[in-house]
C-alpha cells in the first residue's frame, strides 16, 4: 500500500508540472503580443499593460514565467481579474455552489447507473437491457449544449416541472434540473462499465463457488458480485469529474447559477484573460487532485492492488 | 466452542429424506447447453452411485461433460444457457432436482460441498479468506462473527495452514497455489458435509502439491466418513486414492469398475485406450499408443455409440441407431460396448 | 479450463469458418444500428457537401422584419430572432461541422498512430517516455484544455475560426487514440505469427505496416469513429461559449447560443439545430458501437 501510495504520488507530481507546463505553454507561448492575447480586443492603458507585464513577469524569460505562474498557485495566488477582482475570492464565491451541483450530479449518476446497470448485467438480452442500451446510447450522443438548453426548454418552461432558472442561493430543489442534466453526461458511460462489468463478474468462477455455499441469490449478487463490479466503475468518477467540469460551464450559463463554470463563461465571453487563466489553472488542479484520491481509493478497494 | 447444529434436524423434515437410502445415487442425468448456434449435449443419461467412505472417480477427457455433471448435481448449472433436460439425482432418496430453491440451497455446502480446480479464480479476490469461510456459519449456522471466526481459524488448522490465526486476514492472492487450495478445502469441509465433490483439485497445482493435497483429502474423508467423487482426467491421481472409477465419454459413463479391475481388465475400448496412452517404463522403447481422432463436438454426438469414429472395435452394429446397452459383467462392474469378450479378450 | 468453458469454445463451430473481417461484416450486415447510422451519416454528408439539395433559401438573408415569424413557406421551421430562415441555416450548419470533424479527427488519428504506433513496436523507454507524456495530457480536462488553446490560436479578428477549432481538437483529442493503438499493436506484436515473421528476418517497417498494422485496425477505427463524433459535439460548445466558429459562419452551436436568450419566445430555432447536431453525433457513435460489436462479440 505505502510503495503504491508514493508510486502514484511521483506520478502526480509529473503530471501536475506537466499538465500546468502545458495549459501555460498553450497561453503564453510564441505569442506576439502576450497582452493583448490576455486582454482579447478590449483597449488597454498603459498601466494596465505594465500592471499586467509584472504580473505575469513578461520580461522574463519562459521558464521563469511559469516558475512564477507556479509559485503562484502553490500559495493559492491565482491573479486577478480584469474587472479587478481577485480570481482566488471570485473562486471563494463560486466554488460552493459548483461544489454542490457537482455532488448533486454525481450522486444521481451514481445511482442510475448502479441500479440499472446491475439490472441490465444480470439480464442481459432482455427488454430492459436493450431500452437502456438504446437509452444511454441517445444519452451518450447528447451534447451538453443540447441537453441543457432543451432540458430547461422541456421540463423547466414547457412542462413547469421544474424551476427554469437556479440563483446563487439555489435550493436543492432548484437545482435538481441542472444536476439531471450534467449526471447524464456521464450515467451512460457509468452505465455501461457496471453492466459490463457485473455481466463479467457473473460468469466468474467464484460467483460459482458462492451458489456452491449455499448463499442466496441476493447475497451472491449483492456482496460477491458487486464489490468486484464497483471498482471500475469507482474509477471512472475521476475521469467523469473532467466531463462534468466542461458541462458546468454550459450547463451553470444556461441555468443562470452563478459557481465556478458561470464565472469562467463570463470570463470567456468578455476576453477577460486573467480570470480564464486563473479558474482552468485551478480546475485542472482539482481534476489531478481528485483522480489521485480516486486511484487512492481504487487501492483501497481492490486488495490485490493495495499489496503490490 | 462447538456450534449448535440445529439445521441438519430441520433439513430431516425435508420431505422424502432417508437415513438408510444410498448417500447420492445420479440416474440418468441429462443436461443441454442452448446457445445461438444449437443445442450442445453435454450430459446425455449419466449414471452413478456413491456410498458413505468411498472414493468414486468419474474419469474422462477435456469437455466429456464431467464438471457439467458435477455442476448439475450441486445445482449450479449457468442457466440459461445450461439446462438439465432429464434423470434424477437422489441424495438420501431426496430427488434433488425435484425440490424448490430454497430446500437446494439448504443442500449445497451443509450435504454436499464442492471444490473447484483453480482455486485462485474460485476465491473472490477481494475479501479476505476469513470473511469467506465466516460467511458459511454465518448465513447457515446464524453464528456470530466472532464465534464464526474461531471456528474458521480452526478449520484452517485442520487443513494445515501455518500460522491460521494469522492468515485468516490475507487476501486469497497472498497464498500459495497449495495453500490456496487448503483454503478451497476448509471452506468445502466448514459444514461436514456427507458428499465432497473435488473437480480436478490438483490440476493447478506443481506435482509434489499435489500429492500433498490428495492426501490430505482422503485423510479428512477417512476422518469423516465422507463419500468424495474425483472428478480428474489423470489416470495417475486415481489409481492412488480412488476406490471405484466411471469412465465418462460424450456425456455418458461408459465403464464403471473397482479401481484394481479397470487397471488389470479394461472392459470398454475406450478405457483401454486411455490406459495404453500412458506412457509406461516397463514399455520404454515401444511406440505409445493414442486414441485417434477428436472428442466429438457435444452439438454432433455420432449416432449409436458415440465412441465408433474412433474405436479399433467398431463395427456396424455400433453405428446404428440404438446406443449398446450396459453389460453387467461382474458384481460392481459395468461397461457399454457390444464387444465386450473382445476387449476383456475372453 | 472447465468443461463448460471447452464447450463455449467449440459451439459457434458450426458452419464454414469466416475470416474475422467477415465475421464481423456478416454482423454488421444484421445490425439495424448499423444501416440506421449509416443512413444518417449519408443524408448528413449530402447536407454538408451540397445544402442546396436540401434549400433554396439563403441562410444569410435575413429579414429583422420577420423576427420570430413562425413556419410558413420553405421556412418550414420558422424564423430566428434576426429573421433568419431556421431550416436553411439548421442545413447549412452541417457543413462546418463536418469540416471540423474530420480534420479534427485526421489531425487527431495521425498523432495517435505515430505516438500509439513507437510507443507498442519499440517499447522500452521510449514507451515509457510517450506513455508519460500521455498522461500527462490525459491530466487536462478536454473543453478545458480547448478553451485556453482555440483562444489561443483565434486571435485573428477577422477569421471565422474553423481552422483554430479543428487543429485545437486535433490537437488535444488523441490519446485515447493513442492509446488504444498502443495496447493492440502491443497484442498484435506478441503473436507468434509476428515472431515467425521477424525470424524469417522481416525489417522492422515490413512487420510494422504488412503484419502489426492490418491487425490493430480495427480498434483504432472505431475509436475515431467514436472521436468524430466527439469532435462535433466539442466544436458546438465551443462554438456555444464563444471561442469557437464566429463571424460569419453558420454552425449549430452558435445558433442554439442565440436561441437559448429568446427560447421563451420562440423555441424552434433551438430545437431544430439542437436535433440536428444530435443526431449528426448518435449517428457516428451509433456507427462506431456498431463495428465495435461485429468485431467483439464477447459481451452480447
Amino acid at each position: 500500500m505505502f510503495r503504491y501510495i508514493v508510486r502514484r504520488l511521483l506520478q502526480m507530481v509529473l503530471t501536475f508540472f506537466g499538465a500546468t507546463f502545458i495549459v501555460y505553454a498553450l497561453m503564453f507561448a510564441v505569442q506576439d503580443d502576450p497582452i493583448q492575447a490576455l486582454v482579447g480586443e478590449r483597449p488597454i492603458t498603459e498601466s494596465q499593460r505594465a500592471a499586467l507585464t509584472e504580473r505575469y513577469h513578461l520580461d522574463d524569460n519562459f521558464f521563469a514565467q511559469y516558475w512564477y505562474y507556479m509559485k503562484g498557485l502553490l500559495t493559492g495566488d491565482f491573479g486577478t481579474s480584469m474587472t479587478n477582482r481577485k480570481v482566488s475570492s471570485m473562486l471563494a464565491d463560486a466554488w460552493p455552489v459548483t461544489m454542490r451541483l457537482a455532488l448533486l450530479a454525481i450522486v444521481i449518476a451514481a445511482t442510475i447507473a448502479i441500479l440499472a446497470g446491475v439490472v441490465s448485467g444480470i439480464r442481459r438480452g432482455s427488454i430492459f437491457d436493450n431500452a437502456t442500451l438504446v437509452i444511454t446510447l441517445i444519452v451518450l450522443a447528447m451534447p451538453i449544449v443540447v441537453l441543457a438548453p432543451l432540458a430547461q426548454l422541456v421540463f423547466g418552461i414547457k412542462l413547469g416541472w421544474f424551476p427554469a432558472t437556479a440563483g446563487k442561493n439555489a435550493t436543492l430543489w432548484q437545482l435538481l434540473l441542472p444536476a439531471g442534466v450534467l449526471a447524464s453526461l456521464v450515467v451512460a458511460t457509468e452505465l455501461r462499465v457496471t453492466r459490463a462489468s457485473v455481466a463479467e463478474n457473473l460468469r466468474a468462477d467464484y460467483v460459482r463457488t458462492a451458489r456452491a455455499k449455499g448463499l442466496t441469490g441476493a447475497r451472491v449478487i449483492g456482496v460477491h458480485v458487486l464489490r468486484n463490479s464497483l471498482i471500475p466503475v469507482i474509477t471512472l468518477i475521476g475521469v467523469d469529474l473532467g466531463a462534468l467540469m466542461s458541462g458546468a460551464i454550459v450547463t451553470e450559463k444556461v441555468f443562470n447559477i452563478p459557481g465556478v463554470g458561470f464565472n469562467l463563461f463570463r470570463g470567456i465571453r468578455t476576453e477577460d484573460g486573467p480570470l480564464v487563466v486563473g479558474f482552468v489553472s485551478v480546475l485542472v488542479i482539482v481534476f489531478l487532485v481528485v483522480n489521485l484520491v480516486v486511484d487512492l481509493l481504487y487501492a483501497a478497494l481492490d486488495p490485490r492492488i493495495r499489496y503490490e | 466452542m462447538t456450534p449448535v447444529t440445529d439445521i441438519k434436524a430441520q433439513m430431516d423434515v425435508l420431505p422424502g429424506l432417508d437415513p438408510r437410502a444410498p448417500l447420492l445415487h445420479v440416474d440418468d442425468l441429462r443436461v443441454e447447453f442452448r446457445t445461438r448456434d444449437g443445442v450442445a449435449k453435454a450430459v446425455n443419461g449419466a449414471t452413478f452411485y456413491l456410498n458413505a467412505g468411498e472414493t468414486l472417480a468419474i474419469l474422462g477427457e477435456s469437455g466429456c461433460g464431467k464438471s457439467v455433471t458435477a455442476q448439475a448435481v450441486m445445482g449450479i448449472l449457468d442457466s440459461p444457457p445450461g439446462h438439465v433436460t432429464g434423470g434424477r439425482v437422489l441424495y438420501r432418496g431426496v430427488d434433488l432436482l425435484k425440490l424448490g430453491e430454497k430446500d437446494r440451497r439448504k443442500v449445497r455446502a451443509n450435504r454436499i460441498a464442492m471444490i473447484f480446480q483453480d482455486a485462485l479464480s474460485a476465491l473472490n479476490p477481494v475479501y479476505t479468506v476469513g470473511f469467506q469461510l465466516a460467511e458459511l456459519f454465518r448465513k447457515h449456522r446464524g453464528m456470530s462473527r466472532a464465534s464464526s471466526k474461531l471456528r474458521s481459524i480452526e478449520l484452517l488448522d485442520q487443513v494445515r495452514i501455518p500460522a491460521a490465526k494469522d492468515r485468516i486476514n490475507d487476501y486469497p492472492h497472498q497464498f500459495s497455489g497449495g495453500m490456496r487450495q487448503r483454503v478451497m478445502i476448509a471452506m468445502a469441509l466448514a459444514l461436514d458435509p456427507e458428499v465432497l465433490i473435488a473437480d480436478e483439485p490438483t490440476t493447478a497445482l506443481d506435482v509434489t502439491v499435489q500429492a500433498q493435497i490428495m492426501g490430505l483429502l482422503a485423510e479428512l474423508q477417512h476422518q469423516r466418513n465422507m463419500g468424495l467423487i474425483l472428478i480428474t482426467h489423470d489416470m495417475g491421481v486415481v489409481a492412488d486414492v480412488a476406490d471405484r472409477i466411471s469412465v465418462m465419454y460424450a456425456g455418458k459413463i461408459v465403464e464403471e469398475a473397482p479401481v484394481y479391475d479397470i487397471y488389470a481388465r479394461p472392459a470398454h475400448p475406450y478405457t483401454k485406450a486411455l490406459l495404453e496412452s500412458i506412457p509406461r517404463l516397463d514399455h520404454k522403447g515401444r511406440q505409445l499408443n493414442v486414441i485417434r481422432g477428436l472428442p466429438p463436438s457435444l452439438t454432433d454426438i455420432p449416432s449409436g455409440c458415440s465412441f465408433h469414429p474412433r474405436c479399433g472395435y467398431a463395427r456396424e452394429i455400433c453405428r446404428g441407431d440404438q446406443p449398446p446397452p450396459s453389460y453387467q459383467i461382474a458384481p460392481h462392474r459395468i461397461a457399454s460396448c457390444h464387444f465386450i469378450r473382445e476387449v476383456l479378450g475372453v | 479450463m472447465s468443461d463448460t468453458s471447452i464447450l463455449a469454445a467449440e459451439v459457434p463451430a458450426v458452419g464454414r469458418p469466416r475470416s474475422l473481417a467477415g465475421d464481423a461484416w456478416h454482423d454488421l450486415r444484421r445490425s439495424k444500428v448499423f444501416w440506421v447510422a449509416l443512413v444518417l451519416i449519408v443524408v448528413i454528408l449530402l447536407m454538408a457537401a451540397w445544402p442546396s439539395l436540401f434549400t433554396s433559401a439563403d441562410p444569410r438573408e435575413c429579414v429583422l422584419s420577420r423576427q420570430h415569424k413562425p413556419a410558413g413557406g420553405s421556412a418550414i421551421f420558422g424564423y430566428d430572432f434576426q429573421g433568419c430562415d431556421v431550416y436553411a441555416k439548421t442545413v447549412y450548419g452541417a457543413r462546418y461541422s463536418i469540416i471540423v470533424g474530420v480534420f479534427a479527427t485526421l489531425i487527431a488519428g495521425l498523432i495517435g498512430a505515430a505516438f500509439g504506433l513507437s510507443a507498442g513496436f519499440f517499447g522500452g523507454w521510449i514507451d515509457a517516455v510517450l506513455s508519460r507524456f500521455v498522461d500527462v495530457m490525459l491530466g487536462i480536462p478536454l473543453l478545458l484544455g480547448a478553451i485556453v488553446l482555440a483562444k489561443r490560436l483565434s486571435s485573428d479578428p477577422a477569421s471565422n475560426g474553423v481552422f483554430a477549432v479543428t487543429v485545437t481538437l486535433g490537437l488535444l483529442g488523441w490519446t485515447t487514440a493513442a492509446r488504444v493503438m498502443r495496447s493492440s499493436v502491443i497484442a498484435a506484436k506478441n503473436q507468434d505469427y509476428v515472431a515467425a515473421a521477424r525470424m524469417l528476418g522481416a525489417g522492422n517497417s515490413r512487420l510494422l505496416f504488412r503484419h502489426i498494422l492490418p491487425n490493430s485496425m480495427a480498434s483504432f477505427i472505431v475509436v475515431l469513429t467514436i472521436l468524430l463524433g466527439i469532435n462535433i459535439a466539442s466544436e458546438a460548445t465551443l462554438s456555444f461559449l464563444g471561442i469557437g466558429l464566429k463571424g460569419d459562419a453558420i454552425s449549430w452551436g452558435i445558433a442554439i447560443s442565440e436561441a437559448t436568450g429568446y427560447v421563451r419566445v420562440a423555441a424552434g430555432p433551438l430545437i431544430w439545430p439542437s436535433l440536428f447536431l444530435a443526431a449528426t453525433v448518435l449517428a457516428f457513435i451509433m456507427l462506431g458501437d456498431a463495428v465495435r460489436d461485429a468485431f467483439d462479440p464477447k459481451l452480447r
